[in-house]
């Protein structure tokens, strides 16, 4: 090929055009997909396939290890597991821990909701806001405990106490970081219509940060979990029946290990029930259906 | 001009009077508007262009009450403007002006509730308003379903279900391919015909003013001052014409020649 310093020309070639006719029959446009396609498709079902991988692995280990002081296997902590929620005293453990923890999560989620409001309407609130965050956020709820039992005794009032400081900070934050990511126009928008305050937060504000709200929600669920089995596991029976923290704890000490994993298995099914129905359900519901996420 | 000729103009719709209006960037303080003066009448296609950078929008904010100007007054039917209310709806260039959880229909109804409408009128005046921008069928998808251009249509329905007294859109067509701009264009004006709005649009695009105004302002750049308020005839050829005369007041003498050589070149 010879070097040339003219511009090469695109070639000459004459236009067309034609019919494109009728789709032959054989071509499927928008075929349905196959019945396996469909199933590995829900989320529960891969999700399941998981759990039950995990399962038998720990079954397998556990076998071979043969030592149930140590490690006891699946199935005999699913006899645990059964024979605490049928005979024993399980069932009303899981209730009381869940009970106290539903207020102490619903108290966290009110103060929360007063100091972003606060954190909104005006800079210095959400100095405020800010600076407590950065303060408290890293302190750790059962660090809290000791001041606590000082303050509100042996009893449900120090155990809300620290739930409360386990889900106003994470969810706070996430709450404001949210609000703040809300973009100019909707802000605009919601202007135009009237709509202030306390209004402009409910109807504008909360519905397009819910992403991040949502996720201070899971967080703040998450944190209070673990602080309340942990303050039981410190100081065990409180207001009559003690929780399961405490069942953990009394089994350890008897050396029962699978009423130990018993009580493990029903704190994290519990976790798998809220994640997985609750808010999966609110999730579907809201921030998918409006194509916030996908 | 005579002072006959003034009197004969009936009370302006909207009155800007003398606006500066400046905002605060972390080490500046920016001056985007210098003492604009101009009346919107009933009816106008009221098109206020310049470049980048003019403070036609900041100006267009001012008027939807977003931003308090610095000095002079914006009078809407001889009553000042002083915060942002549904008789100046605006209609934005982002697609994100509706909200993301509500429907087509919801979107609308919500804005005509939350203005104090009473239900029943806010679904008729949805129904209406949807139709006339042709998205009556899609009333019930969400807005992440839909194209950039039905966006904007339902921003706009809901804009003329509320029923302002002045409509404000900045640059609502910006961010649309070009053979939906054009058509977008198109059905403004048919709306227009329909509804008798009263129209105030931003846009840095000379073509577009002249496409969808009546009336055209046009702003010298940083600040905003006004260089000129034209008329835009009918026909074609006035239009072209007049596409030239502003290219000339924005970019002076060279810059149109060459602009227009290279027009002239490429065909």
């Amino acid at each position: 090929m010879a070097a040339t310093s003219v511009r090469p020309q695109p070639a000459e070639r004459p236009e067309f055009v034609r019919e494109v006719g009728d789709i032959p029959a054989g071509l499927r446009v928008d075929a349905p997909l196959t019945v396996w396609e469909r199933i590995y498709r829900i989320d529960a079902v891969r999700q399941a396939t998981l759990l039950v991988v995990l399962a038998a692995l720990w079954q397998v280990y556990a076998t071979s290890l043969g030592n149930n002081l140590v490690l006891p296997s699946f199935s005999e902590s699913l006899d645990a597991l059964w024979d605490g929620f049928v005979t024993g005293p399980l069932l009303s453990r899981a209730w009381t821990s869940i009970r106290v923890l539903v207020v102490g999560y619903a108290a966290g989620i009110a103060v929360a909701g007063v100091f972003t409001l606060l954190a909104i309407s005006t800079r210095l609130g959400s100095d405020l806001l800010n600076l407590l965050t950065a303060m408290f956020n890293p302190l750790p709820a059962i660090a809290l405990l000791p001041l606590a039992l000082l303050w509100f005794g042996l009893g449900q009032g120090s155990i809300l106490f620290v739930l409360i400081h386990a889900v106003l900070w994470p969810l706070a934050l996430n709450t404001h970081a949210g609000f703040r990511g809300v973009g100019e126009t909707l802000r605009l928008t919601g202007q135009s219509f009237g709509l202030r305050g306390v209004r402009f937060a409910v109807k504008i504000l909360i519905p397009a940060a819910f992403p991040a709200v949502l996720s201070g929600l899971k967080i703040g669920w998450a944190f209070a979990w673990r602080t309340l089995i942990a303050a039981e596991l410190v100081f065990g029976v409180s207001s009559g029946g003690g929780g399961l923290g405490w069942y953990i704890f009394e089994n350890r000490n008897q050396l029962e290990i699978p009423n130990v994993f018993a009580g493990l298995l029903t704190v994290i099914g519990l976790g798998l029930l809220v994640e997985g129905v609750i808010f999966r359900a609110i999730e579907r519901m809201t921030i998918r259906r409006w194509g916030m996420q996908r | 001009m005579s002072t006959a000729s003034i009197s004969v103009l009936p009370q302006p719709l909207l009155a800007v009077r003398g606006v500066t209006v400046q905002y605060k960037t972390t080490d500046h303080l920016v001056t985007a508007v210098y003492r604009a003066s101009f009346d919107v009448h009933r009816g106008d296609r009221f098109v206020m262009l310049g470049p980048s950078g003019c403070g036609k929008s900041t100006l267009l904010k001012a008027i939807g009450g977003f931003i308090r100007p610095v000095e002079g007054e914006i009078q809407l039917e001889s009553q000042p403007v002083r915060a942002a209310g549904p008789d100046r709806i605006m209609v934005f260039q982002e697609f994100d002006q509706l909200l993301p959880w509500k429907t087509v229909r919801d979107n609308v109804v919500f804005a005509l509730v939350e203005t104090g409408v009473s239900r029943h009128e806010a679904a008729d005046r949805a129904r209406l308003n949807l139709e006339r921008v042709g998205l009556a069928k899609f009333a019930d998808l969400y807005p992440h379903m839909l194209s950039g251009g039905m966006k904007q249509r339902v921003a706009l329905a809901r804009a003329m279900a509320l029923e302002p007294k002045i409509l404000l859109m900045d640059e609502p067509f910006a961010a649309l391919d070009a053979l939906t701009r054009r058509r977008m264009q198109e059905e403004l004006l048919a709306l227009w015909d329909d509804v008798g709005f009263t129209l105030v649009f931003v846009t840095h695009s000379i073509e577009e003013a002249t496409i969808v105004g009546s009336r055209i302002l046009v702003l010298s750049p940083h600040p905003g001052r006004v260089r000129a308020e034209l008329n835009v005839p009918a026909g074609i050829e006035a239009r072209v014409a007049l596409d030239r005369r502003i290219h000339h007041l924005l970019f002076g003498d060279d810059a149109t020649e060459r602009a227009a050589r290279s027009v002239h070149g490429r065909h």
